[in-house]
Formats: C-alpha cells, sequence, structure tokens
C-alpha cells in the first residue's frame, strides 16, 4: 500500500451539470439525481481509489456563480471560498458541453480562487445533437488544464478523467481574469477575501454599498463573460443546421398556454388512477397474506400473553401499513420520472403566475408536489427558492399537501365509503382521492395567502429558472430511488408502528387495579355466544388505552370521534400511518375471534349510545378532514425546525394545522349528521 | 425596446441590462451584453416568458425581462 495521504477533490459546477452523476460514477455510491437543477442541497463526501491512492470527493450543489442568491448556493460557495476542515486540493469542474458559456463563467470564478483545476465536459452526447462541436485541446490551451470529455451517464471517459486527478497537483494554479484591480502576487488569496467581504456587506444591507457592488460585480461578470466567448470563437463550433432540438417540439405542447395546463392535470389524473387500479392487485396479496399468518400462527402457538402481543399486537400493526407499499412505490416512481424527464421544472413555469398570487413561486411547486410524496425531503428542497418570504410560506404549508403517510389512513376510510365497488374504467376512490389531494393543495393556497398578508418581507420575489432538456428517465436511477424510499418507509415508519403496536398492545391489555377481574366476575354466569366479546369490548374500555381515549372524548366528540378512534388520534401524533396499525390493533384486541379484513370490521361497529354505525358518511369525512390538514408528523416539525433555525416556525406550524383541521372537521361533522 | 415585448420566436441581441438586485444574476445567467435572446413561450396568462439565451432555455417574470434593453435582430431563423 502506498502511505500518501488521502487526495481530497471536489465537484463543482452549474446546476443539473451532472455533477452527482459523475460522483455516484466514480464512487459506486447511490445519492440521488435527477433532472432538476437543485436536487442536491447538501454536500456529501465518498470515497474510492484510483491505483493506491485514496481519494475523498465531495459532490457539492450546484451553483451558477460564486455570488450565490439561493440557501442551497450558499452551501457550495461558502465551502468553496473557504473550505475549513476540509482543505481541496484539486477541483474537478463539471461543464454541460451543450451550455459551455454559462458553464464557463463559474470555472473562471473558481480557478480564480487559485484551486488546481480540471475541466470535466459532461454531456457531449447532447450537445452534438444540438450542433455544437468542440476542440478540446484548443479549449485545454486557452484554459490552462487539462480537459476531459466524459459521459457520466454511461460511465464514459472516466479513466482518462482518474488519470487526471492523479496527474494535477497543488502547482498547477491558474489565474483566469485579471481585471481586479489586484496585484499579482497575492491575487488568490485577495480574490478570496473579496468575495468574502461582498457575502458580507451583502448581508448588512447597507442600500449604498449594495448598489455599488452590485455594479462592480455585474461589470466584472459581463468582462468575463466577454473574455469565454472569445476563447470559445477559437475552440467552439456551432452548426445551426444540425440542431434538432428534440426539446422545443415537445415544449411546443407542453408550455402551451392550453395545453399544457389540460397535459398537467391529465398527468394528476393518471397518477391517481394508477394509484388504485394498479396498486390494487398487489394490495390484495398481502392483505390475504397477512391474514394467513396471523390465522395460522393464532392456531398453532400455545395460547398465552406472547401469543396474543403477536397475533393481536404486531402482526396486524405491520400488515396494516404494509399493505399501503404498492401505493407508495407507485407515486414515488412517478414523481421520480417527473423529475428525472424535466417536466417539473416546466410544472414550476406555467404555475409561477398561479403561485405568485398566493405568497408563493413557481419554483415551491417542486416541494408541493414532492409534498404529496413525503413534506421532509420537499421541505429541504425549498432551499433552491431565493427569496426568504416565498421559501418560508412554501416551508410551513408544505405538510398541507397529502403525504404517502396519510395515503393509507384515506384509503382505509374511502374503503368504509365504498364497500361494493361497480367495476368501471375510471374508479370512484381515485376521483375522491384526487379530489384529497386537491383540498390539501386548496388549503396549502389558502395559508399562503394569509401568510404573504401577515409577514413582512424586505427583498423583492424573483423567478429565474433554467429549463433544462428533455432527457429518457433513467431506468436504474428510478429502481434505485424506489429502494430508498420503499425501505425508508418499512423500515422507519416500520419501527415507530411495530413500538406504537406494542406498547398499544400493553396499554389495551392492562388496567390500573382489578377492574379486569370484576368484568370477569360480572360475566361469571353469563352464558351466552357473545360472552367473550362482551368482555373483551369492556375490558378495552377500562384499560389504559381506553382511559387516555375517554380523556380525550369530550374534545373529539364535537368531530364524531368516539374513545377508540380517540386512541387512534393520540397514537397518529408518532406519524399518521400509526392510524391504521392502532384500529387494526384496537379492533383486533376487541374482537379475538376474527381476522376479517380491517374494512370490514369497523364497517360493523356501532356507536354505543344509539346503535347506529360508528362509521358513518359524517364521521369518515370528518376523519378524512382530519388527517388532511392535522399537523400530526413530528419529523416534518424537526426539519422545519432546522431549516428555520428557529423554534416559533414548527409551532406555528402545528397550531395552525390542528387547529384549522379541528373546526373543519367540526363544521363537515354537524352538516353531514 | 425591452425583451418582455419581443413577439414569440423573434431573436434580439442584448445591449444592456438595466440597474436593479439582480443585474448581475441576470447576467450570470447570460443576459450580457452582445448575447443573443429569442422568445420562445408563455405561460398561461402572458407571465412568465420562456427565452433561448444562446442555446439554453430560461426563464424569466415580465417584470425581471422588462429589465433586460434588447435590440431586435432580423435574421436567419
Amino acid at each position: 500500500m502506498n502511505p500518501k495521504k488521502v487526495k481530497h477533490i471536489v465537484l463543482a459546477g452549474n446546476p443539473n451539470s451532472g455533477k452527482t452523476t459523475l460522483f455516484n460514477a466514480l464512487t459506486g455510491l447511490h445519492q440521488k439525481i435527477s433532472n432538476l437543477p437543485g436536487t442536491t442541497i447538501e454536500k456529501k463526501t465518498g470515497y474510492f481509489n484510483i491505483d493506491n491512492q485514496k481519494i475523498s470527493i465531495t459532490d457539492l450543489p450546484g451553483t451558477y456563480s460564486i455570488h450565490p442568491k439561493g440557501e442551497d448556493e450558499l452551501i457550495s460557495v461558502g465551502f468553496l471560498i473557504d473550505p475549513k476542515e476540509a482543505p481541496i486540493d484539486l477541483i474537478v469542474f463539471v461543464a454541460d458541453a451543450g451550455n459551455l458559456s454559462r458553464n464557463l463563467l463559474l470555472y473562471s470564478q473558481v480557478a480564480d480562487l487559485g484551486y488546481p483545476m480540471v475541466l470535466a465536459l459532461n454531456m457531449n452526447d447532447l450537445a452534438a445533437k444540438k450542433g455544437i462541436s468542440i476542440d478540446i485541446a484548443e479549449l485545454s490551451k486557452h484554459l490552462g488544464v487539462i480537459v476531459c470529455p466524459v459521459n457520466a451517464r454511461n460511465e464514459i471517459g472516466l479513466a482518462k478523467l482518474k488519470e487526471a486527478i492523479i496527474k494535477v497537483d497543488s502547482a498547477h494554479q491558474s489565474t483566469f481574469y485579471d481585471g481586479t484591480g489586484i496585484s499579482d502576487a497575492n491575487f488568490f488569496s485577495n480574490y478570496r477575501h473579496f468575495l468574502q467581504d461582498q457575502i458580507q456587506k451583502l448581508n448588512e444591507l447597507d442600500p449604498e454599498q449594495t448598489k455599488k457592488n452590485e455594479l462592480d460585480i455585474s461589470t466584472e461578470t459581463t468582462a468575463r463573460y466577454h473574455k469565454i466567448d472569445k476563447i470559445l470563437s477559437s475552440s467552439l463550433e456551432q452548426d445551426a443546421k444540425k440542431n434538432k432540438n428534440f426539446t422545443q417540439r415537445i415544449d411546443s405542447v407542453l408550455l402551451h398556454p392550453i395545453y399544457g395546463f389540460l397535459v398537467f392535470y391529465f398527468t394528476l389524473f393518471v397518477i391517481f388512477q394508477l394509484i388504485f387500479k394498479v396498486a390494487e392487485y398487489p394490495m390484495n396479496w398481502i392483505e390475504t397474506g397477512f391474514g394467513f399468518i396471523a390465522e395460522t400462527l393464532k392456531t398453532n402457538l400455545p395460547s398465552g400473553m406472547l401469543s396474543s402481543l403477536i397475533c393481536d399486537g404486531v402482526i396486524p400493526g405491520i400488515g396494516g401499513v404494509i399493505v399501503f407499499l404498492p401505493q407508495i412505490i407507485i407515486l414515488f416512481t412517478l414523481l421520480a420520472i417527473l423529475e428525472d424527464s424535466g417536466y417539473m421544472t416546466r410544472v414550476s413555469f406555467i404555475t409561477d403566475r398561479l403561485m405568485r398570487k398566493f405568497g408563493l413561486n413557481g419554483k415551491s411547486v417542486v416541494p408541493l408536489i414532492g409534498g404529496m410524496a413525503c413534506a421532509i425531503p420537499s421541505i429541504m428542497a425549498s432551499r433552491n427558492i431565493e427569496n426568504k418570504k416565498d421559501r418560508l410560506i412554501t416551508i410551513l404549508v408544505t405538510p398541507l399537501m397529502s403525504c404517502s403517510a396519510r395515503l393509507p389512513v384515506y384509503t382505509l376510510l374511502l374503503s368504509l365509503l365504498f364497500i361494493e365497488q361497480k367495476q368501471s374504467w375510471v374508479d370512484l376512490r381515485g376521483v375522491i382521492l384526487l379530489g384529497m389531494y386537491l383540498l390539501g393543495f386548496a388549503a396549502a393556497l389558502l395559508f399562503a395567502f394569509i401568510f404573504k398578508l401577515i409577514l413582512k418581507q424586505k427583498e423583492k420575489s424573483f423567478f429565474i429558472l433554467e429549463l433544462p432538456d428533455y432527457r429518457k428517465p433513467r431506468l436504474k436511477n428510478i429502481l434505485f430511488t424506489i429502494k430508498a424510499k420503499a425501505g425508508d418507509f418499512v423500515f422507519n415508519a416500520g419501527k415507530i408502528i411495530v413500538m406504537v403496536s406494542v406498547v398499544l398492545w400493553f396499554l389495551a391489555s392492562y388496567a390500573p387495579g382489578d377492574k379486569f377481574k370484576k368484568i370477569d366476575h360480572k360475566y361469571a354466569n353469563y352464558t351466552a355466544d357473545d360472552k367473550a366479546v362482551k368482555i373483551q369490548s369492556e375490558r378495552l374500555e377500562v384499560s389504559y388505552a381506553g382511559i387516555i381515549g375517554k380523556t380525550i372524548e369530550p374534545a373529539i366528540k364535537p368531530l364524531g370521534y368516539d374513545w377508540k378512534i380517540g386512541i387512534a388520534l393520540v397514537t397518529s401524533f408518532a406519524a399518521r400511518e400509526v392510524f391504521v396499525g392502532t384500529i387494526a390493533t384496537i379492533y383486533s384486541v376487541g374482537n379475538p375471534d376474527d381476522v376479517k379484513t380491517l374494512s370490514a370490521v369497523l364497517a360493523s361497529q356501532k356507536r354505543v349510545s344509539d346503535n347506529t354505525p360508528l362509521y358513518s358518511l359524517a364521521t369518515v369525512l370528518s376523519l378524512l378532514i382530519f388527517y388532511a390538514f392535522a399537523m400530526q408528523c413530528f419529523s416534518t416539525l424537526a426539519v422545519t425546525y432546522r431549516e428555520t433555525h428557529s423554534i416559533k416556525w414548527p409551532l406555528v406550524q402545528f397550531f395552525y394545522m390542528s387547529g384549522f383541521a379541528w373546526l373543519m372537521s367540526f363544521i363537515v361533522y354537524q352538516i353531514f349528521s | 425596446m425591452n425583451a418582455s415585448e419581443l413577439k414569440q420566436g423573434d431573436t434580439a441581441v442584448i445591449h444592456h441590462v438595466e440597474f436593479s438586485d439582480l443585474r448581475n444574476k441576470l447576467i450570470e445567467m447570460g443576459c450580457f451584453e452582445g448575447n443573443k435572446i429569442k422568445r420562445l413561450y408563455t405561460a398561461p396568462l402572458g407571465d412568465p416568458i420562456a427565452f433561448d439565451i444562446n442555446g439554453y432555455i430560461l426563464a424569466l417574470r415580465k417584470e425581471e425581462a422588462k429589465l433586460i434593453e434588447i435590440t431586435l435582430k432580423k435574421i436567419e431563423s
């Protein structure tokens, strides 16, 4: 082994230039990639070896220049100007060959920080389709660095790039632009201080100084571009006739003022149909499978506490959640296709005008649509919204979008509304489900508008967005996304669900004092068939779980819920999907003898007071509304805290959402009952 | 004339970006003096607008497009 120290290289470049694809190709890791500028929002480090040299490689969020506008750009620029604990030995600058002029602007700025550089020209295949040909030797000569054509997607050109990574050392510095009036000897460190000063001054917001800075910087930027253009005029050729421009042909339909919106709505409609129609088959298999497991275990295990814990607590809890895996996989697949194809940015484009009215931004659409999968990564994705107020409002309202954790709850409740579903090409549940998602979206807009009126704003909102070329979604990439998301759902959500199920089983199986004994005593001489059921249901009522449910019953009675639903509401505050597991556990604890499918069990529940069905239309609608709006996810509150650096905003989020949920559920229940 | 007044499909040459907080940002995105700009698409209700800037698509709000001063260019497609 070579005892040489680890060489630290950094991938820098414009958003969507393929840095993470290259990172994955070099390290064999699977960081999330897509055709959506701003997918990487944190710096990530991985390791690989070239011969015996160990290399650590850091992938940075893309930035258009060294003068950051958004939070994600600030992460990259801050790191490049002052890498602190991780000194940079070499920068591999990843540039999109199809848009070289703009990519080289950042290249020139990074080069002037004094780092040794290698230029990786990515996506040459796409550039060739646009009629662009680049003279590598000529470009390399003018820039004074090694230029490596690569195709990160197909892992072409990596060997040459690795060779360059080993070869280039700290002696390879080259100045690009020297119009800053700084003397040559300390050019690099001076340029660095100049930038640091500017970032600090921008924070101080002294209007006169800011204005002068903006003028200085923009003059410098223009000068850099003119120099870049001069270099490219000798090293790049553009054959306008060869430009096939596949993207523009698609966009003439997808960005059409009328068809564009139709296509968008149709896309959403198809997503919701698929979630119900296609997912139905695997869901039936899973349901049958878990029923079979519970029944088999019950007949074969010696009856006792442990058996009861497994068959009545853990298995229904897990089964009640695994069954929704097919729907979640379909949802994440479709979202990944939208991102990877490049369509997501078009959605931002056509919705910006509408979103602006509500205090949001076209870029808010990405977190909002992502919020249909999960609010946590979506809130983090809001980092590429440059305007602080737009971003804060986006963070606050994103959890109102119906996330995948609500999907199991909706599905269960909808199945109660349509016990007998007639076969037709449109699944009515799919239509109502789409309605639930639209309701979440409408509430998000409503509250965005309210926050827009309340919150004060200094900077002006703007929308400057690159629309990348369309690309064929990468199957491998989508499969990794699904694997990660499905794994996350099963293991992380699964952990909470099993824990909650076990705790719940204990709470439901024990009572303070000798209450259970008294019930047994009461029924000692009772001989009718429903003896076991009666004992169980009275036991649940006096158990610890029953006490919790009864305690909150007064608060939820106006919404049409009884104390059993109350228990599920309480446990849902760990995570929404726990509702299904809890309901499964509660009712199976109450009726130990049948392992019927859950919705049939629920449909047969009667209200104790008047013997009417407990899950009536009014109750089910009220529950749907409550789950649509209430803030019942601690992880989301935690990420809001992390992104806003303030305890105030998660609290605001919790109270406005839950208060609104209570109010709306109350209104719905009173109207329909 | 500014970029928001450009007709669908027309090409022009940028000659100046007006002073604002976004001046440098717009220049960075390729709206520098001498570069070509072509109007490609308009979102519903006339805003935002997508332009071709030297081979890539940039979407801007009307307000931002107004900051970009242009000269019409009668040229090849």
